[in-house]
Parts: C-alpha cells; structure tokens; sequence
C-alpha cells in the first residue's frame, strides 16, 4: 500500500492517501454510514413524514377546516393553559432546588438528586393513577373532595398534576450540574461588595444560567404539551373540557377521521420540530453555557 | 411533611456547611415540599394501597392469566427492543461521532425526535405507516408479513422510543475515546477487528449496558406509542400499562394498584441498576 503512494503522482497521492491505524476501511464505513441512515429513515423520519403526509391528504382546506371545530379549539387552549401553570411551577422548583444543592454542601445530597429524577423513571400511567388514588372518589381524600365540592380528578386539576409530575424533573436536572460545575465564587463576590441575596441572584447567578435554564423550559414544555399516558388516566376524556390535543388527537384517530386526528398532530409534530431546533442550536452556540452532556434522559 | 420546611429552616445551621450565600432553609425547604408533595407523597399512597392487598390479594392479581400474559408481553418486547436499539444505537453513534458525511449535524440532531415527539402522535403515525395500506405495511402484507396490531407492531414502537437513550448515552463516551490507544494497538500488531473488540469495545460497555437499561425502563412504561399500533387483543398484544388503564376504567382499582406496584418496583431496580452500573464504571474507567 505505502509503496504504490510512494510512487504515483502527487495527485494521485492526494486523492488515494494511506489509511490511519484508527480509521476503518472505506468499504465498511460506507456500509456503517449506509446502515445508521436507512434505520433512520426508516425508524424515525417516516413516522415524522406520515404525520403530514396524512393530515394533508385531502387538501389545505380541509386542514385548515379541524382547526374550526369547537372541540379541537377546546382541547388547544386546554393544553396552552396546562403548560402555563406546570411549565411555571416546575421553573420555580428547578431555580429553588438548583439552588440549595448546587450552592450549598449537605448530607444526603445525591438521594435528593435521585429523588427528583424518580419522576422519569414512573410509567406514564402509573403517575396517573397514583393522583386518581390520592384524589379519585375511591381515593384518600375522596371523601374530603367530594364534601367541599370540589374536582380533581376527570377535571383540569387532575390534569395540571399529572402533567407537573412527569415534567417534574427537566429544570432542576438541567440547572443542577450547570450550577454546580459553576460553583459559589462570583456570588459570594458579589454579596461581600454588599448586593442583597436578590440582587446577586437576578444579576450574578441568573445570566450565568439563563442558557441552561431556557433549555430546561424547552424540553419541559413540550413534554407538558404532548403528555398522553398520565394525563389520559386522568382526564376522563370529556370533550371540549378536559381533552388536551394529545387526547383529542386519540379520539378523532379511534373515530377514523384520520386527516382531523393528524392534523391535530401536525401541531404537536411542529413543536417537536421547533423545540429540536431551539435545542440543537442552544447545544451549538451556548453549550458552555448548558450543563454537561452525556446520559441525558428525558 | 407539611412542617418540614419550618424544621428544615431551623436545623439549616447545623445541618449545613457553612456559607456566606442567603436562602438555604427556603429553597431547601421548598425543595422538599414540593417533592414530597408532588412526588413521595402519592407515591407512597401507591405504595400503601398496595400493601393494603396483602400477599395473598397481591398473588391473586399475579396469577390472572391476563396479567401474566400482559407483563410477559410488557418485558420480552421491552428486552428485544433495548436489544435492538442497542445495536444499532451504536451503528449510529459510532458513525455520527467517527465519520464525516453530508447532513451530519442534522441527522444528529434528529436522533432526539423520539424524546420531542408526544408519544400519540408517535403512535397514530407508527400505525398508519404499519397498517396493511400503510407505505410500508402494503408492501409487507404483499410478502405476507403483518406488523400492525400484531406484537411486531408493538416492538417497532418500542425500538423508535428507546433509540435516543443508548445513542446519547455512549455517544460522549465514543468522542473521548483515546486515539493513541488505537494508534498503539494497531502498531502492537493488532488488526483493525482486534482493535475494535479489545481496546474500543470494553470501554464502551457501561455506557451500553446504561443506554440499554435506559431504553429497556422506557420500554417498560410506554403506553401512548404502542397503544395504537398493538391492536391491544388480550393475551396476545396487551401491554402491562394498557391493563393498569382497562382495570381503572372496569372500577377495578386493587387489579390497578397491583400492577402498577409491579411496574414501580421494577423502576426502581431499573433505577439501581443503572446507579450502579455508573458506579462500577467510575471504579473502572474513571468516567461514566
């Protein structure tokens, strides 16, 4: 091999250059390169495409025409109304516990961090019925619910908490390492040139982690946005009140009204696409600003 | 629960290192209430409802033929498709980190799908593409092969929802991988297939074993993907999750709280194993 480089002209040379030790033949990389490509058109594009390709299939018009039935609108602001309270009670609890375990140095920390994580290792439907068993009328404080008059389960309570459960973790495991790899210095420069705790939390710590933690919201929203499993447990699938698109989207589908149901789909496809853009151009141009990669699990 | 911000504040002096930095009592006092109050607490009313059916109500619920059959369903398919996912989780990794070819950055970046896209979307187009008219069901029912509403559908969904796990979870280990290491045993002697099973592979292995529990956890759990593709014929196609969902609605809520006991305790060993498994490889290669 060494030798015919040696002896051919140097433009050849540039065009057939020795291998590395480290590289793999062209032959098997080509088929590697092959086989990752077609499993991924395969497995994850055509699903994507089928998406449009079906919610299209009778034309725009007809497209567009889902989105005005009344229950279709229902299930949109529904799912809006949902994320804007968890999307903002798991902010608040990311900030606080970043907060407390990346600033400070306690026994028992690493448990508290598994506990948050819990969240994502409960089947969907199971942290659904753990509130149908708290709240539902066979629940422990059925009774208690049903003398005041009140609704959790099978109404938007019931839905906001299912919803905050399985989205729980996403600030805080983004915040966490971030916080931590950032460690205490600036703040406690900052408080001993006399700024409140305030002050140096919105003007030190927060535009150090506002990267991170606009990627925490991101991966926390859509899932808010998209949740079906927890949430269908618990929704009771009234329509026009307690469906979310996800399960709206599961009703026309079961209905064989495909174009309504993709259609539906098309809107949580897109999130998914713009929350994938967002993400990847976050890993691009701030990943020094986002915690460490590696093992992600959301 | 309830006091233990209150007592938390109190003790904070004590139980905390020391630090100039305000705000520790209430935002670790915050932080409790909040997990206990959304997570440990209606856990643990899981947990303690469970209980309440005692061995021999719990047993009983076991051995129904239909819940067999659904957790068996539940964790072959789980385990075949974190095998699959596996394998060709580290064809793509491998390739998206070693080799340079067109649309790198964006298949890259595609990978994640599974974890943006809602799993009923997933679902309804993973079934539409399956069904027998479907792009690729037509041609594979023309072959006699029938993967919608049989356990194969079930399996395909199962594959596409793990995929992201064991690709992210070894990718950053294939990009920190040593180059001297194959340069020196390549120069040892060692053929390219030799090199790849003894110096790259083994260092590998946690970050594998990690995405695969992964992928094998998720699997475990999924409801909205398989739902509309598995066909859901009892003994047959039925998921575990899909069983806790039918028990609910039949008012059935011990039959529920049993199986979803068994799904939670399973979690959890999924959980250590994995912390383990993170463990043993700081132990061993000094990175997780």
């Amino acid at each position: 091999m060494s030798d015919a480089v040696f002896t051919s002209p140097p433009a050849a040379r540039s065009r057939r250059r020795p291998r590395a030790v480290t590289e793999d033949a062209p032959s098997a990389r080509y088929a590697l390169i092959a086989i990752a490509v077609i499993f991924l058109l395969l497995f994850l594009f055509a699903p994507l495409a089928i998406v449009f390709s079906e919610a299209f299939a009778k034309g725009v018009a007809t497209f567009a025409e889902v989105f005005h039935e009344p229950d279709a609108i229902a299930a949109i602001k529904l799912t809006l109304a949902v994320a804007a309270i968890s999307v903002p009670a798991n902010l608040l609890f990311g900030l606080a516990a970043a907060w407390a375990i990346a600033k400070f140095s306690f026994p028992g920390k690493s448990l508290l961090i598994t506990l948050i994580d819990l969240p994502f290792s409960v089947s969907p439907v199971v942290a659904g019925l753990v509130f149908v068993l708290v709240f539902g009328a066979q629940g422990v404080f059925g009774s208690w619910i049903k003398a005041h008059h009140l609704q959790v389960i099978f109404a938007i309570p019931g839905i906001v908490l299912a919803t905050i459960f399985v989205t729980f973790p996403f600030v805080a495991r983004e915040l966490i390492p971030l916080m931590q790899e950032q460690g205490t210095v600036e703040e406690e420069a900052a408080l001993t040139l006399g700024a409140s705790g305030l002050q140096t939390f919105w003007t030190v710590t927060l535009p150090n982690i506002k990267w991170g933690l606009l990627y925490g919201v991101l991966l926390c929203n859509a899932r808010a946005m998209g949740e079906f499993g927890a949430v269908s447990v618990v929704s009771g699938h009234i329509r026009g009140l307690t469906n979310t698109i996800p399960l709206q989207v599961e009703i026309l589908y079961n209905e064989y009204n495909s174009v309504a149901a993709f259609a539906l789909a098309v809107v949580l496809a897109g999130l998914a696409l713009v929350t994938l853009g967002i993400k990847t151009f976050l890993e691009w141009r701030h990943a020094d600003q986002l915690a460490a990669r590696g093992g992600r699990r959301h | 629960m309830t006091s233990s911000p209150a007592r938390a504040a109190r003790n904070a002096r004590r139980f905390v290192a020391p630090s100039v930095l305000p705000g520790f009592g209430l935002t670790f006092g915050y932080t409790l209430f909040y997990l206990g109050l959304i997570v440990l607490f209606p856990l643990a009313m899981l947990i303690w409802r469970a209980s309440d059916l005692g061995a021999s109500g719990f047993m009983r619920i076991m051995t129904e033929p239909r819940v067999t059959a659904a957790l068996q369903t539940t964790f072959t398919l789980s385990f075949y498709a974190a095998v699959i996912d596996l394998v060709f989780g580290l064809i793509v990794a491998w390739v998206l980190t070693r080799y340079s070819f067109p649309f790198r950055r964006v298949i890259d970046a595609f990978v994640d799908l599974p974890f943006a896209l809602p799993t009923a979307v997933a679902g309804i187009s993973l079934a539409a593409l399956y069904a027998p008219i479907g792009w690729f069901g037509a041609p594979l029912a023309e072959m006699g092969i029938k993967i919608a509403y049989t356990r194969w559908g079930i399996l395909v969904a199962l594959v596409f929802i793990g995929l992201p796990f064991v690709v992210r979870t070894v990718q950053p280990i294939i990009s920190e991988l040593e180059i001297e290491l194959e340069e020196a045993s390549a120069t040892l002697g060692a053929s390219r297939f030799q090199t790849i099973f003894n110096v790259l592979l083994p260092p590998l292995l946690p970050a594998l074993l990690t995405g695969f529990a992964l992928a094998f956890a998720r699997a475990i759990g999924e409801y909205g993907s398989v739902i509309f593709i598995a066909g859901n014929i009892a003994y047959v196609s039925e998921i575990a999750p899909l069983l806790i969902v039918i028990k609910l609605e039949q008012y059935d809520f011990a039959g529920a709280t049993g199986i979803a006991a068994i799904m939670l305790a399973i979690s959890f060993a999924a959980l250590l194993a994995i912390n383990l498994i993170q463990a043993w490889s700081r132990r061993r290669f000094g990175h997780v």
